[in-house]
Parts: structure tokens; sequence; C-alpha cells
């Protein structure tokens, strides 16, 4: 098995990716931690694949398609929508400004 | 009135010839978790006022309508409802502090149709958050204990509907399955649980863990009631395009057929070096008890089980990072600071694997090693008609025994993930006690063979008759 070693530099960038922010604790318990997971499952490489499909839908279901109809009865309203946020204005949710000047 | 002693089909008699009333029942419970939860910790979020007032409305419904039992099979049964299932007003939290206020504005599919068959929801149980675990210690909360040693782990993720049926607080337990988490709480609490095959039962409301391998599932004291819970929810769901059309089995009407000519598989990969010695000698002894029915045994190969865990723990994290992706505080609950370390460690270990310049080595991959785990059992089903094995390598664990190493955390499932990685269906059946500790017997058959599992499972019990042994919250 080859012996993986995460840095700082990965942990950061992969936190980036989840949209996670990390403590420098969790930095450095994250990086043993996920290097000896990465470690394992990196096992897989062993194996021959190039003629085998790989599964996505494992009972082989396809296509599985509604019309295109609003459904009354799974539709929310505003108040049902809004009614567990902590920031809203009016019917809409409020969020931090995207974009700036 | 002991709620220990009873099951479904007791207690349904019971309701019906006017014995007890739903009230006196529903009071029963709370009482039960007002004693005894504080030392288990099983309970979220309990409903007692609802379920007082749904249980006095039930009350009058038998009074008035003797057809009712027909119409409401599981008319005034006490469930207790694992917390990533949606249920409307009350309190969903996913075992999360980041969702810890949610109060949901929609019933999940199943639990709507569990409402409709006339249940009464005690309350929201304990979990890994998100269902990320095999103890319940990773909760955002205090873990639950095990009600027969309260030192020790239930097994998780769905740790508190385990131990509330295991200690009387309720007569099922839901759960979900996406690796182990029926069938581990099962097999260490000495319940019935069952996943079921993928799309069995539907996903719609169901706070999504990894739903390609997501199962909506169910833990009882005996196979009759578990199986009587999934006649009720089993089926297509027009929310859930993953469920299957397939007809729903009588799951209760075949119990007590009888078994002979069935063959048995042991998978050779699965006994061996790791695996508890009085662990085996149970499973061992059990399996004696199965060819006195009639049954024939046989070692069965599955080449690529040594595999299934590393694919499982790629292709699962994957689709934990999409998920949890959505949790921004936006819309409910708070930010993404408040996540606990395991779902971190989730997010990060699945944004690897999808992220530009691994995709192929580790997704890919491992959705192609997939498809040959799942070969392994079809190619296995040619042979034997069920496969029998130990439900956990070891005895419940210590709690803090293994959270301080998730890779050894991870590898508590190592009999179960290959199941799910399959899509097809698992159930926990008690097989005895070894120290004084449950030890679990998973029976694995193909696809929508539900009806098979439950049969051989119900003849194994009405031997065994292990569920009559009740928890003595031992080193409390």
């Amino acid at each position: 098995m080859t012996k993986k070693n995460l840095t700082t530099k990965d942990i950061l960038h992969i936190a980036k990716l989840g949209n996670l922010t990390l403590t420098k604790e969790e930095i450095e318990i994250f990086k043993k931690q996920l290097s000896s997971v990465i470690e394992y499952i990196s096992k897989l490489q062993e194996i021959n694949t190039e003629k085998v499909e790989p599964a996505s839908q494992i009972t082989g279901l396809t296509d599985v398609l509604r019309e295109d109809k609003t459904d009354d009865k799974r539709t929310l309203t505003p108040d049902q929508a809004l009614a567990n946020t902590k920031s809203k204005e009016g019917n809409l949710f409020k969020v931090k400004a995207v974009l700036t000047e | 009135m002991d709620l220990l002693s009873l099951t479904i089909k007791e207690v349904t008699e019971k309701l019906k010839n006017k014995s007890f009333s739903c009230k006196e029942l529903i009071t029963e419970c709370f009482t039960t978790i007002k004693k005894n939860d504080k030392k288990i910790n099983a309970f979220l979020t309990r409903n007692e006022e609802l379920a007082l007032k749904t249980a006095d409305k039930y009350d009058a419904l038998i009074k008035n309508n003797k057809e009712i039992f027909s119409e409401k099979p599981l008319l005034g049964i006490p469930v207790a409802v694992k917390d990533l299932f949606t249920t409307k007003g009350i309190r969903t939290t996913a075992g999360s502090k980041i969702i810890g206020d949610y109060y949901p504005p929609f019933n999940a599919t199943a639990i709507k149709k569990l409402i409709d068959a006339g249940v009464i929801i005690i309350g929201k149980t304990n979990e890994d958050a998100w269902g990320h675990g095999s103890s319940g210690e990773n909760t955002d909360y205090e873990p639950t204990r095990n009600p027969y040693d309260l030192s020790r782990v239930p097994g998780g993720s769905s740790s508190g509907s385990g131990a509330a049926v295991a200690y009387g607080a309720a007569l099922v337990g839901t759960g979900t399955d996406t690796g182990s988490s029926v069938r581990l709480p099962a097999g260490f609490c000495n319940l019935v649980g069952l996943k079921p095959t993928y799309g069995r039962v539907s996903r719609y409301g169901i706070i999504a863990m990894a739903s390609s391998f997501d199962t909506i599932g169910h833990m009882t004291k005996t196979v009759y009631d578990n199986a009587k819970v999934l006649e009720v929810t089993a089926g297509l769901d027009p929310y859930d395009s993953t469920t299957v059309p397939v007809k729903v089995g009588q799951y209760t009407k075949v119990l007590g057929q009888n078994i002979k000519e069935l063959k048995i598989g042991l998978p050779k990969e699965y006994f061996i070096k790791g695996l508890d010695n009085k662990v085996n000698s149970s499973i061992k002894n059990s399996l004696k008890i199965l060819e006195k029915l009639g049954a024939t045994i046989k070692e069965v190969t599955l080449p690529y089980t040594d595999y299934a865990m590393a694919a499982y723990y790629i292709l699962v994290p994957s689709e934990v990072s999409s998920n949890l992706s959505r949790y921004d505080g936006v819309r409910y609950g708070g930010t993404r600071e408040v996540f606990g370390a395991e779902a971190k460690r989730r997010i990060m270990l699945g944004s690897y694997a999808l992220s530009s310049g691994y995709y192929d080595a580790y997704y890919l991959k491992a959705a192609k090693v997939r498809t040959l785990i799942k070969q392994d059992f079809e190619n296995a089903f040619k042979k034997v008609d069920i496969i029998i094995t130990p439900t956990s390598p070891t005895l419940p664990f210590k709690i803090n025994e293994k959270t301080d190493d998730p890779l050894q955390m991870y590898l508590s499932d190592i009999f179960l993930c290959p199941v799910n990685l399959a899509g097809i269906p698992g159930l926990n059946v008690p097989s005895g006690f070894v120290d004084g500790l449950p030890v679990g017997m998973q029976i694995i058959g193909p696809q929508f063979s539900e009806e098979l599992l439950y049969k051989v499972a119900y003849l194994f019990e009405r031997e065994t008759q292990y569920y009559k042994i009740h928890p003595q919250f031992k080193n409390g």
C-alpha cells in the first residue's frame, strides 16, 4: 500500500472545495486521519477494471419520468418555505451580497 | 402493563379486546422513557402532548368502529422515529446541531404511510449525525448507551431507535441503512432489523446521506412485527423516482411456511481472522438450528469482499459531500462551521474523491468495483438461496473505544456495507448472547427477496425466542 501524507495545503484545498473553514487543530487532526483513510481506499488501484462498467443505478431503473406539471400536494406556501429561516425580507430569503462593486 | 414483553401482534389483540386503551399504552411508553432515558439517551425530542391526544382520538375510533383495525393495521402502535425522518411540525435534527432547530413543513412518505396506518409517534431518536457512524457516538448530542450494558455502544447510526425498542419505550424504531445503520443497532440490541432492497421503501423526506445507497428500514422485537411494518412502508412512491414497480410482498402471510430444501451460503471471505471466536461460535450454533429445520449449508465465495469497504468509503463520502452542500444556513439551520468532526471528514473525503485529477482514480474506479461486488452476490445466488454472515465481527464495543480512529470505526461495518453496494436486502436476527451481550446474525438475499428472509427468520425465531431476554442496564 502506498503511503499517503496529505499536506496542510492539500487539506485547505479540500476544505475549500467542501466550503468548510477549519481551525488549526482540525487541520492537524484531519491531516493524519484523512491520510490513513485515503491510503486504505487506494487499494482499489490493485484491481483491473478495464472491462467493467461503473454501477450508477443499482436496481437497473432507467428514464423514470413524470408529467411536467406542478403538484400542489408537494408545494410549500411562502410562509411554510420561510418558516425556518433566520434571515428573510418580505416573502424572500435574504442572503449576503454575492457580487461586489 | 409490561411493554417490554409485548409485541405489535399482542398489543393489537389487547387493544381490540379492550384489555387496555391506546391512552394507557402511550402513557406507559412515556413513564418508561421518564424512568430510563436519562441513562440511555435514546430520544432527542419527545412528542408526548401530541401522542396522548392522538391516543384519545384512536380510543374513540376503536369504540365506534370495529373494522378500524383492518383499515389501520398499526393502530395505536408506539413508534420511535430516527431523527433523519422528516416529521411535519416535530423537530428534526438529523442528530446534528446545525439543524437543531428545524421544524419541517412536511412528512416523509414513510412517516405519512405509518401515520395513515395508525401509529403514534412517541418521539425522535438520537443517532450519529446525518447517519455517519456505527456506534451512535458521532451524534452532536449525548451518545446513546446500550441497554444491555451501559458502558457499551448500542450500534449506529440508528442508535436511539434501537435502544428505545430494546428498553421498552416503543414497539417499532424506524431507521435508515446506508451501510449498516439498521442492522448493526439491531444486532447490538437483540432486535430484528431490516435493511430492505434499495428502492423498496421511499426515500422521500428522509434527510439524504448517500442517495444511491440509502434504504429505509426499521427495528422490532419479533419477525412478525417487522414484516407487518414493511407491509405498510414498502411500495412505489411518485415522489421518489428510485422506488421500484415491483409488487409489495405479503410479508406476514409467508411466516410459518417451511424452509426444507433451502440452500444457505456461507461466504468464506467472512469467516476469517478478526472475527471474534465467541461470535463465530454463536453463528455456527444458529446454523445448526437452521439445518435442523431442513436447510442445507454450503460454502460460497465473494471474491471482491476485500475491496468493498474501500469502494464504499469513496462512493458514500462523495455522495455525502454533495448532499450536505445544501446546509448553508440560508433556508434553515445554522452555518457550516457547526458541522461535527465526522461530517467534516466525510465532506472532505468526498470532495477529494470527486476533485479534478482524482475523479477517475477514485470515484469512477469505485463505481466499477461496485459492479464487481454486485456480480459477486449474483453469482453466489446462482448456487444458494440466501447467505448468512455475522452482523458484526465483534460484540458491542465500549464507549470511546474507536472514536479516535475513524478507519477502525469504519471497519466495524465490514460484513454489512457490501450489501448496500449491491442494493440487496439484509435482515438482522438475534443469534443469542455471549457474556451477557447480544450477537446478531445477518440473512442476505437477492434484490426483492424480503419475503424469503422473513420466512427463514421466523422459523429460526420460533425455535430460539431470544427476544424474550430483556436488558438489565448492566454497569449503570
